[in-house]
């Protein structure tokens, strides 16, 4: 008999079906329940990171007055919050969350091509968290070489968490990286196999591309963050040279002979700045649906979308070293880096013209997920027009020390992206529970943390020309640097603590919503993708009852002239053909995959 | 359809069902064999990035060339042997001879191991003439690149021992099928990234 991937099979009986609480909530092979673990544990840890960064700005603020807060705690914290936030928090919320919730669904399959290793990929991603939060509890506790772990220093006496802590973090990347990879294989193939009838590549939602793209991004990038946690732990271990150069080690000759910190730096750095686009094209997609469907009008330039995308995807990964100018390097390649850099911003600001497009002339409904997407707007252009002056040699050289840097990665990557998960939450929060959730809180939410995170960031730039350096536990009396710029680190703490505070709204909302939110039916919003044609809300187990769906059109069919309904779902046959496509049955078969 | 002319549709411009109905219509066979096509795809990077590690540790003034042992050569012969009896057990269950599947197999798996077991020795020489991975980088990587090899080869063993379990019961050819397909590609693809590794110690 012919094989037919699980994804395609045509009776819901012939799937994993879940028989018990056990197989149905915690040993689940459902897509949607793995995302929904993934997002919770994805944000659990980005809470704990979010308080990490609320003790540094503590000591920012006011230094010398809390007795917790120790030079090597402010180090740790440091680290702890970069790492959590970049790969725990972003990468498990994007690809293992929105990923695993939304390739299955708006691909018009039932689930992932393989639900087991899907499953595994959560429970591996889980134990990879365990490892890392056990950091805190060793002795020592975690490491405090900063996120990028840049050696000799990162193993090093000297720098908190050099016994444990700085293993516990290599291992503890080590297990992510497989659990990435087998669930990053899983969506791959999903998209590439798994696909219903009529749903070509060009009428997939920007969404599924962002997230492909990206997980392709992942599975070829990673690996050099585990080759580089491979030969480090050696280094540490046993004591092997790959990155530990000759040096003297508390004032007597260390043990390592002549390996290259460079080295390091060039393999982090190649999985380190794909990472980047690995958190920012899944929001990229993500965005450009929710656009689309608040503004009720088609994209504008689907295709310039999909095709930057994917020139985003293949430049990412000649730009990593500009990273790296203050390490030095041969002024030729600093030239080749730097125009690399350059010319990926030309995909990206047609991805932005494109936004902006979408939204002339749109019959805008400023609802939540529509603020929290034109506010991504306005922090990403933000961010990455200050990514051009860094992207230059010359003008990152003094600035790259300094809270200038720190202004930039948290408006570009970090606040950005945190904004696209709160539309992307809110967006899909009826479909994953089938409640509304409440609107003005949802507003106060936005403006709250919208205009807090400006207040965040907006002035650390200019703390940065002013030569401020960041990774400093306390500054003292510093000649140039002005008592004012004080007083900025304060207010600046003031608006971190608010925005962290403002949070709670968000959790309070989400919770109360779920039980006493009004039920919100299957397609609130009136949009065209697949994911809100599904026959029960939230879907159920297989995703479409007896019959898969067929796809007739592309995803942004809203609007269209002469229409009655101002969208058209993909799966709704052309006029004059109500009969619609019979795809026919496809064969059962057993499961060998 | 080509991949230039799928990238290109004009999307909004056409309605009703185009493009394909299932996975063979899309030319991609059964969902495995691009999965494993990706994940041998994430391995060449892996490999790939120790290979430039390989090459940028070798400019600092403290690298010396060792020798590699002999055995070697022997080693990279049982593995050429063992990937060209699984191409063998390919072929046969492409014409369902269970029995031709089966012996080939066997052979292959126990070629393999070989391999393993001589490479464990190329190790005992390094070690007998006195080089270790915290005094010799050359040698350090030559143990990491050779493990981490082996390590690979015997995760694919898991796979060659269920398809070579089940082939010796009595069951149709076609229920392991994939599997030995599977299993072959990987093979080659070990091999492959031996001989790499193999000229490049042998070059340095």
């Amino acid at each position: 008999m012919a094989y037919v991937a699980i994804a395609d099979r045509d009776h819901e009986q012939h799937l994993h079906d879940p028989q018990t609480f056990i197989t149905k909530y915690v040993w689940s092979q459902d897509h949607k329940v793995i995302a929904i673990q993934y997002s919770l544990t994805a944000i659990f840890v980005g809470v704990i990171a979010l308080i990490l960064s609320g003790m540094m700005r503590l000591q920012l603020a006011f230094p010398d007055s809390f007795s917790f807060i120790a030079p090597q705690d402010y180090y740790q914290f440091v680290t702890m919050h970069g790492m959590i936030m970049v790969i725990y928090l972003l990468t498990a919320l994007f690809l293992g969350g929105f990923g695993n919730f939304l390739i299955p669904l708006m691909c018009g399959s039932r689930d992932m091509v393989f639900p087991f290793m899907n499953m595994l990929s959560y429970w591996v991603y889980l134990l990879s968290v365990i490892i890392l939060l056990a950091s805190f509890f060793v002795p020592g506790g975690p490491t405090g070489a900063g996120w990028t772990l840049y050696p000799p220093q990162a193993i090093t006496a000297g720098t908190p968490g050099t016994t444990w802590g700085i293993l516990l973090m290599l291992v503890s990347l080590g297990v992510f990286i497989i659990a990435f990879t087998m669930g990053g294989l899983n969506y791959v193939t999903t998209v590439l196999q798994a696909r219903c009838t009529g749903m070509t590549l060009m009428r997939m939602p920007l969404s599924v591309w962002g997230i492909f793209i990206a997980t392709i991004l992942g599975l070829l990038a990673f690996p050099a963050l585990l080759v580089s946690a491979i030969m480090m732990t050696l280094d540490s271990l046993i004591g092997t040279s790959f990155f530990m150069p000759a040096m003297l080690e508390a004032g007597e000759q260390s043990e390592h002979t002549g390996g290259s910190p460079i080295l390091f730096q060039h393999l982090f750095w190649f999985f380190g700045h794909p990472e980047v686009y690995i958190v920012a094209l899944p929001a990229f997609g993500l965005v450009s649906d929710i656009l689309a469907c608040h503004a009720r009008k088609n994209i504008f330039g689907y295709r310039q979308m999909v095709w930057a995308i994917v020139a985003i995807g293949g430049l990412s990964f000649i730009v990593w070293a500009h990273h790296m100018y203050v390490s030095g390097m041969n002024p030729y390649f600093g030239f080749f880096f730097a125009t690399t850099t350059l010319i990926i911003a030309v995909p990206t600001a047609i991805k932005v013209y494109n936004w902006v497009l979408t939204l002339y002339q749109g019959d805008i409904h400023l609802r939540v997920p529509m603020l929290f997407c034109i506010g991504f707007i306005f922090t990403f252009v933000h961010g990455g027009l200050t990514g051009l002056f860094l992207g230059n040699v010359v003008v990152d050289l003094p600035l790259s020390d300094t809270y200038f840097v720190v202004g930039h990665f948290h408006m570009v990557m970090g606040v950005s992206p945190v904004l696209v998960v709160f539309a992307a939450i809110y967006h899909w929060y009826p479909k994953i529970t089938g409640r509304m959730y409440n609107e003005t809180l949802g507003k106060w939410h936005f403006w709250l943390t919208f205009l807090g995170t400006y207040s965040i960031y907006l002035p650390m730039h200019y703390l940065g020309i002013l030569g401020v350096p960041r990774r400093y536990y306390s500054y003292g009396p510093t000649e140039f640097i002005p008592e004012s710029a004080q007083s900025m680190n304060v207010s600046i703490t003031y608006s971190a603590i608010l925005v962290a505070l403002v949070q709670i709204l968000f959790f309070i909302n989400m919770f109360w919503s779920l039980r006493n939110g009004p039920k919100s039916g299957g397609n609130p919003w009136g949009a065209t993708s697949l994911e809100w044609q599904t026959t029960d809300t939230p879907a159920k187990h297989g995703n479409w009852g007896p019959k898969l769906p067929v796809v007739y059109r592309w995803a942004y069919d809203y609007s269209v002239p002469g229409e009655a309904q101002d969208y058209i779902p993909q799966n709704e046959p052309p006029k004059g053909d109500a009969q619609g496509f019979d795809p026919g049955h496809p064969h059962e078969g057993p499961h060998h995959a | 359809m080509s991949i230039f002319r799928q990238l290109t549709e004009k999307s909004w411009a056409t309605q009703g069902v185009v493009g394909e109905i299932n996975d063979r219509s899309r030319g991609l066979g059964p969902a495995a064999k691009t999965m494993l096509g990706f994940f041998l795809a994430v391995l060449t990077s892996m490999f790939f990035l120790f290979v430039i590690g390989y090459r940028m540790r070798m400019a600092m003034p403290d690298w010396e060339p060792i020798a590699d042992p002999g055995l070697l050569w022997f080693n990279t012969g049982l593995l050429v042997l063992s990937s060209l009896f699984m191409q063998r057990a390919k072929l046969a269950a492409q014409e369902s001879k269970i029995s031709v599947v089966r012996n080939n197999l066997s052979v292959a798996g126990v070629l393999a191991a070989g391999f393993l077991i001589g490479q464990y020795l190329a190790w005992g020489y390094l070690h007998d003439a006195g080089l270790y991975a915290v005094n010799s980088p050359a040698a350090a990587f030559f143990f990491l690149l050779t493990a981490l090899h082996a390590l690979h080869l015997l995760g694919g063993m898991f796979v060659w021992a269920y398809s070579t379990f089940r082939s010796w019961q009595k069951i149709e050819v076609v229920r392991i099928k994939l599997s030995v397909e599977l299993c072959t590609t990987y093979w080659h693809y070990l091999m492959l990234v031996w001989i790499v590794f193999f000229i490049l110690l042998l070059a340095t």
